[in-house]
């Protein structure tokens, strides 16, 4: 098959150093296997995320997203926009959305533009790296590269909110999606039929400002993974991974629990699976080892 | 009937810009039309039915002073200073759900984004709303450079209630903090090596130019 090839916006989170460097890793060791090849977007800036608009308005918003999809049509022509992160996503695929959708709105962005020499023409589909995976693979074709089949392994499915609502990915339903668990099984793995948690919120950007509200959500989240015997919780998100994983001693404190359970993304399930070692699938990110998955790597 | 009139000296007076009392008088009474206007999807607030769906479908729902179907229907009561200095849109976790669930279709998240925007903007937000604030720092991190440095932002977190607090909270959180230290999710370089993107200044440029054009929106109104 042909090299396939993306414009790629990693977002924040996925830079050296950053708190999702482990995500863009896996990711890395995942597209090697599948001959895709990601151009980044030269100088992307930040999308604002989920709670830029306290300090930005509308359009401040939006253009910041507009400046990478108009920087992205010039320097990856014809290329499709992936994001890796949710939140990159969602902010970069409203963008496109809105100012496609709302004339004046367009024309507001373009007269912006226009300061800084850039147009933007809404040319291109902005996509999630799982979009890719299903729409432009499908699950048997990803299943074809599988070396080492996560034989055994019970992996709790979590979706999350941001790569799920609002806009749903592969048509499916927001209450219940399926991707995840398809992938899970296409690696070998076993995904939790019953895990009630998959689409609960983890509070986002809140668990910096809410702490308690969010720990609160989050215990239940992995609560819910041990009552239905996961090994693992695989996660399309960066903000999911970081708040499920990180906090999970401060929980153990408040709550009186013991948990010990490791969150890795489906990129990282997908590399061991693909027969990439323990650090290229980002294993060494972890700060709860996935210990299971690391015999796998191991083999 | 309306709240907007007996208040309004009241607002006049702790009125911290010439737009605010701009806003006020030339809404006067008509609370639903300003949020209309000038707030981001705020046309879509007289399509409510009230049935509830979005406050049983927020996940911080029982945070919430009041859930969005009751904010709307404040709206359009006219319910303008109770509105607009409420801590409930700034709950908002984002997650979506209620966009997903509205029968009618509305934006509900970007509504409650709006309102928050347009409060802090008239500057009748609650000033030490946690959320509030984080989301203000954030918005000062990513446009300073334009990308967020999240060593720099954990820091401000951590202070953002005073010292001797921020000296409680950076001490609780650094297990977390050498955690991520320690797997090279974060760096104490990124204090002072932090790259951001090459094209700041024209990032700077490209924010001024868009917050004109919507200023001018608005005062087209």
């Amino acid at each position: 098959m042909a090299k396939k090839q993306y414009s790629f916006y990693p977002g924040c989170s996925s830079e050296k150093n950053a708190s999702a460097s482990n995500y863009m890793t896996s990711v890395n060791a995942m597209c090697d296997v599948l001959d895709v090849q990601l151009n980044e977007i030269p100088d992307w800036n930040c999308c604002g995320a989920s709670v830029g608009y306290a300090g930005g308005g509308e359009l401040e918003r939006l253009i910041l997203s507009a400046r990478n999809l108009a920087i992205s049509e010039q320097e990856n022509k014809g290329q499709d926009v992936v994001a890796t992160c949710a939140a990159c996503w969602l902010a970069t695929r409203e963008t496109k959305e809105r100012l496609e959708s709302d004339n004046q709105l367009m024309r507001d962005a373009n007269q912006a533009l226009a300061e800084i020499g850039l147009k933007y023409e809404a040319k291109q589909k902005v996509r999630h790296m799982v979009e890719v995976l299903i729409e432009d693979f499908g699950y048997d074709k990803l299943g074809e590269k599988v070396k080492k089949p996560l034989d055994g392994l019970k992996v709790a499915g979590y979706v999350g909110c941001q790569t799920n609502r609002p806009f749903g990915i592969d048509g499916e339903s927001y209450e219940n999606p399926m991707y995840l668990d398809k992938l899970v099984e296409t690696m070998g793995a076993e995904p939790l039929e019953k895990y009630d948690k998959k689409v609960q919120c983890c509070g986002g950007a809140l668990a910096f400002s809410e702490p308690e509200k969010s720990q609160a959500m989050i215990k239940d989240i992995i609560e819910s993974a041990y009552d239905h015997g996961a090994d693992i919780i695989a996660t399309p998100c960066p903000v999911c991974q970081m708040n499920v994983e990180i906090y999970q001693d401060q929980i153990n404190k408040t709550y009186g629990k013991k948990f010990n359970m490791p969150v890795v993304y489906y990129s990282t399930l997908m590399s061991v699976a693909y027969g990439k070692g323990h650090r290229e699938s980002g294993l060494d990110g972890q700060i709860i080892p996935a210990t299971k998955l690391e015999k796998f790597a191991a083999k | 009937m309306n709240d907007t009139s007996k208040p309004l000296d009241a607002i006049r007076k702790m009125s911290m810009s010439d737009g605010k009392t701009a806003m006020v008088e030339r809404y006067r009474n008509h609370f639903l039309k300003e949020v209309t206007d000038n707030v981001e999807e705020g046309e879509w607030v007289n399509m409510c039915m009230q049935c509830g769906v979005c406050a049983g479908s927020c996940p911080l729902g029982n945070a919430w002073a009041h859930p969005p179907q009751e904010i709307f229907m404040m709206i359009r009561a006219g319910k303008r200073q109770e509105v607009l200095t409420s801590d409930s849109m700034w709950m908002c976790t984002s997650c979506y759900n209620c966009i997903v669930r509205c029968p009618r279709k509305l934006p509900i998240t970007h509504i409650m984004h709006g309102l928050a925007r347009y409060a802090e903007r008239l500057g009748l937000a609650p000033k030490n709303q946690p959320t509030r604030k984080f989301a203000m720092m954030f918005w000062d991190n990513i446009t300073k450079t334009g990308r967020a440095n999240e060593v720099t932002l954990g820091i401000r977190l951590y202070f953002m209630h005073g010292f001797i607090k921020g000296i409680k909270t950076a001490l609780k959180m650094l297990p977390v903090g050498l955690n991520m230290i320690k797997t090279k999710r974060m760096s104490p370089l990124g204090l002072v090596a932090h790259q951001g993107c090459k094209g700041k200044n024209d990032i700077t440029k490209l924010l001024k130019k868009a917050r004109e054009i919507e200023e001018a929106r608005m005062k087209k109104h």
